[in-house]
């Protein structure tokens, strides 16, 4: 767990993390808020809170007296919202450290195209 | 969150010895049910406050209520309560296995099965005068009282003391496995904040004898960040906000800042040249028990 950080949030994203992969499938049965508690040595209340968002937001649901599980469609809501987060998160800090050492952007495409050559 | 009552309510709480002020007006109220930390320095007045809530020390003023009560000989209430605390004396001649046998006497819910296997965790000897045992092994014991009591309050004080890294494990695996499955009020006061602070729902934090903070655990993480770069830069961008401690080195500076940053503000720092890292949970609550004014610095912090 990254300290800094509330814990809720990076249940939540481990758990999208695990949808992204493949790891949870849809309509596929989560671990109950206890075990991921337990497994990731946190207080159960922090990983049911954690649970809650991605219930919020449609990623899980809960069958009443079984458990949770993910959502038809919840991978790709999930890509879609980190394709928009990627700009932000990946691209803008590149273009900022590329600026400070005075590498241009279409550099910076000319390296892309060497690495994935 | 739902608003129960109180399981412990404090109000307007002091206690003096002589001159000195061990506790000064603290009030809080815990909700049933949760996992609370009590940190702070030596001498800040966590012991003096466990020995309030658990009736073996009376207040100066102010009042410390347990279930709505007050719990100084009040069997109904302290028969609710397991105080695990520091340096728990025995009669001569008394064995571990004593101890353990006695525990039912004393609380109600009490799991002889689950203490047997805490036993085997912690590989306590049960056949050995309790004053023979190293401190370790006596804060083991401490710990499986604590937890196969499973008191509506247990109250750990410091209940580490001795044990090692593998045994504070054990001890933390447990309690979190045991109370998932009973939940119950936890009080916990401990130096060792790094190895309990993903344990907490909520955290009090005591500091010369007054209450520094009183909040909801993940509320707090993320309250607070260090922005680092040139010194001139790092303070303009600090002015007008709380800072909780500042370093320097040569023309740089780090200063720790209270409240949490916007995205505007963190593209206002990468464009000065600055850098944002995360403050620990830890070295937040070491940064606000240092602070020259101490207070409260977030009260209440809402998420994004």
């Amino acid at each position: 767990m990254d300290e800094g950080r509330p814990i809720f949030q990076q249940i939540a994203e481990r758990v999208e993390n695990d949808i992204l992969t493949g790891a949870l499938s849809e309509e596929g049965q989560v671990p109950s808020t206890n075990e991921f508690a337990l497994y990731y040595r946190i207080n159960p209340a922090t990983a049911g809170k954690g649970v809650n968002l991605l219930v919020e937001q449609g990623i899980l649901y809960k069958r009443r007296g079984i458990g949770m599980f993910v959502a038809a469609g919840a991978r790709e809501r999930i890509s879609a919202r980190r394709r928009e987060m990627f700009v932000l998160e990946y691209i803008a800090p590149m273009l900022a450290e590329a600026a400070s050492l005075g590498i241009t952007p279409h550099q910076i495409s000319q390296l892309i195209e060497e690495e994935t050559s | 969150m739902t608003s129960q009552n109180p399981v412990i309510q404090v109000d307007d709480l002091t206690r003096s010895y002589r001159d000195v002020a061990a506790l000064q007006n603290v009030s809080f109220a815990l909700q049933p049910d949760i996992i609370c930390g009590l940190l702070g320095r030596n001498g800040a007045g966590k012991t003096t406050l466990m020995r309030m809530l658990t009736g073996q020390d009376f207040p100066s003023s102010g009042t410390a209520r347990m279930f709505g009560e007050n719990p100084v000989e009040n069997s109904a209430v302290l028969q609710q309560i397991c105080f695990v605390s520091e340096g728990q004396r025995y009669p001569d001649g008394y064995h571990a296995r004593h101890v353990l046998a006695g525990a039912p006497w004393f609380f109600a819910n009490w799991d002889a099965a689950f203490a047997d296997a805490l036993v085997d965790k912690f590989r306590l000897p049960l056949k050995r005068d309790v004053k023979k045992l190293s401190r370790g092994q006596q804060s083991a014991l401490g710990v499986i009282l604590g937890l196969a009591s499973r008191a509506p309050i247990t109250i750990f004080d410091e209940p580490y003391l001795g044990l090692d890294a593998v045994a504070r494990q054990i001890f933390y695996d447990a309690l979190l496995a045991d109370y998932a499955e009973n939940p119950r009020t936890i009080l916990l006061s401990t130096h060792l904040i790094d190895e309990v602070s993903n344990l907490l729902e909520h955290v009090l934090v005591l500091d010369e004898g007054r209450l520094l903070l009183d909040q909801d655990a993940e509320s707090l993480r993320g309250s607070a960040s260090a922005v680092a770069g040139r010194a001139g830069d790092v303070d303009s961008f600090a002015e007008g906000r709380r800072v909780l401690h500042r370093d320097t080195l040569g023309g740089l500076a780090t200063v720790t800042i209270s409240g949490r940053l916007t995205p505007a503000d963190h593209r206002a720092a990468t464009a000065a040249g600055l850098e944002i890292a995360p403050v620990s949970f830890q070295q937040l609550i070491v940064d606000l028990s240092t602070h020259p004014d101490r207070r409260p610095a977030v009260a209440s912090v809402a998420y994004e």
